[in-house]
């Protein structure tokens, strides 16, 4: 196969970058995306020039690291996988493929195609854990969990944190994944103590990272890999106004802690 | 006090006022149509001049129409608000236009509620202004023959200024004197660009529901699958099409009608 590539290029987070056009040459449809990314980017180092900079790492699909926004969808044109699982029979001989980094304010461009997804880190540390005690072993399953809630719990902490739910929004918001990493915590019994503090603190970190506001559009449902839900955005929003509104953030003797 | 700020300043909380002002806008516009349908009426528009006078002149429906003009401020501030924090959260736009699946309305709600403010805001001027600051508006006189159910109707001339209404009985005959709205509708819908216009908006009011109604029931936090199916029907069905289409046929009946004189 024989591609063209328009690829964004930036220097570094300050300086402004722009596209440059590239031949991929050569390439078997059975490379995946980042393969044949590997094959331009070796062609690049011998003619000694910079290769272009991209995020990867365990290239199957699980660690959340690649991502490139191809020809107007975050993880190219397949549902349900990550950049790395795209294989190049998904285009056709002779297309231009356009790559773009992830576009938000609060994922800053390091160079050309990677970008900074430490924001998530930080609304992950914000409430993203639970306390548990260290001790005694307890027994296997005496925490009893219904099948109903344990699924759906760990369909939303199936999320990888690729940021795409925030490169699909049309407001860059990253209310899918705030509400993925807070329901699959909120949801089960272990959750509960820190279940209220938890979405507040986790919400607030959302929005001082500087993303967008959800308009309930679905980009994110669509493009999410993991086929996270919009149902996860509806319950952290329900867990928020109750929070924020119904429960007691202190003792009625004005003693607690919030 | 500033708890309660700060759960309204936050993301969330903004999106919280988006979806009740929301709501409660949608339920006004069930009201609004099922009294707006006395204009079919072929009774010289006695039920509709009525039915504005009641509207005008009894005092829950004034308090509650000023909570619904404060619900359409506070919703247009918070969708300008809104969409410029998202503006901000992508300085540098994308090359290629997203081609991720979602549906029209939800991406241009913003474009759909402008319209609709300029919508309101000529709607408004038009009949809701005229006829409650100004003197441009006449007066019209039913009289019903209690005994055979027959009205007749005349033009009124107030004999003091400042005259609201009156209603009185003679004999056997009602005489309800009232503001003669009806024939200002009748005037304004005879023009056929305003008409174009009015439909244009209805077709607003629809894709903006179509998307808004079950929206503001997701941000809320209410979803369940035993519910979603009915609030995708009534948001689809009552809001985004039997609604607006009620609307849209007001102006165009009476366009025709119009014509025909």
């Amino acid at each position: 196969m024989n591609l063209t590539l328009k690829v964004w290029r930036q220097k570094n987070t300050q300086t402004a970058g722009k596209f440059v056009t590239y031949k991929a040459e050569g390439i078997s449809p059975d490379m995946s995306f980042l393969e044949m990314l590997d094959v331009v980017n070796e062609s690049l180092i011998k003619k000694q020039e910079d290769p272009i900079h991209f995020d990867h790492d365990c290239r199957e699909g699980i660690c959340g690291m690649c991502s490139l926004y191809i020809n107007g969808r975050p993880h190219g044109p397949k549902r349900a996988i990550t950049t790395c699982q795209l294989h190049m029979r998904s285009f056709s001989d002779g297309e231009t493929i356009t790559i773009e980094p992830w576009r938000s304010a609060a994922f800053p461009i390091v160079k050309d195609l990677a970008t900074d997804r430490s924001a998530f880190d930080r609304i992950q540390q914000a409430g993203g854990f639970i306390s548990v005690n260290t001790g005694g072993v307890p027994d296997a399953n005496s925490t009893l969990i219904p099948k109903v809630i344990a699924d759906e719990a760990f369909n939303s902490a199936t999320c990888i944190g690729c940021g795409a739910c925030v490169a699909a929004c049309k407001n860059a918001s990253a209310m899918l994944f705030t509400s993925a990493k807070i329901t699959q915590l909120g949801l089960l019994p272990q959750g509960q103590p820190e279940r209220w503090s938890r979405v507040q603190a986790m919400v607030n970190q959302m929005d001082e990272e500087g993303f967008g506001n959800c308009t309930n559009t679905g980009a994110c449902e669509a493009e999410c890999p993991k086929e996270i839900t919009l149902m996860n955005i509806s319950r952290m929003n329900n867990d928020f106004f109750s929070a924020e509104l119904f429960r007691e953030e202190h003792t009625h003797d004005g003693g607690g802690n919030g | 006090m500033s708890e309660f700020k700060q759960t309204f300043n936050s993301s969330l909380g903004k999106k919280l006022i988006m979806a009740l002002t929301g709501l409660f806008l949608c339920t006004f516009l069930i009201v609004h149509v099922g009294g707006n349908l006395l204009l079919f009426k072929h009774d010289d528009g006695f039920a509709f001049n009525s039915y504005a006078n009641f509207l005008t002149h009894f005092p829950p429906i004034e308090v509650v129409a000023w909570i619904l003009y404060l619900c359409i401020i506070i919703h247009a501030v918070y969708a300008l608000v809104l969409t410029i924090k998202n503006r901000k959260a992508r300085p540098v736009g994308y090359a290629v236009q997203s081609k991720s699946p979602t549906s029209w309305s939800s991406r241009n709600m913003g474009i759909l509620g402008s319209i609709l403010l300029l919508f309101i805001v000529i709607h408004m001027g038009d009949f809701w202004f005229n006829y409650k600051y100004q003197e441009t508006i006449g007066f019209k006189e039913y009289r019903t023959n209690l005994a055979t159910n027959e009205t007749t109707v005349a033009d009124y001339k107030p004999e003091v200024a400042g005259f609201e209404r009156s209603i009185s009985t003679e004999n056997n005959v009602e005489i309800v004197r009232v503001k003669d709205l009806h024939t200002r509708i009748q005037w304004s819908f005879s023009h056929l660009w305003y008409v174009v216009f009015y439909v244009i908006a209805m077709g607003a009011v629809s894709f903006h529901l179509l998307h808004g109604f079950q929206s503001a029931f997701k941000t809320l936090g209410w979803v369940h699958k035993k519910y979603d199916g009915i609030v995708s029907f009534i948001g689809t069905w009552l809001f985004a099409v039997i609604i607006p289409l009620l609307f849209a046929a007001m102006p165009i009946v009476y366009y025709f009608q119009s014509l025909s004189k």
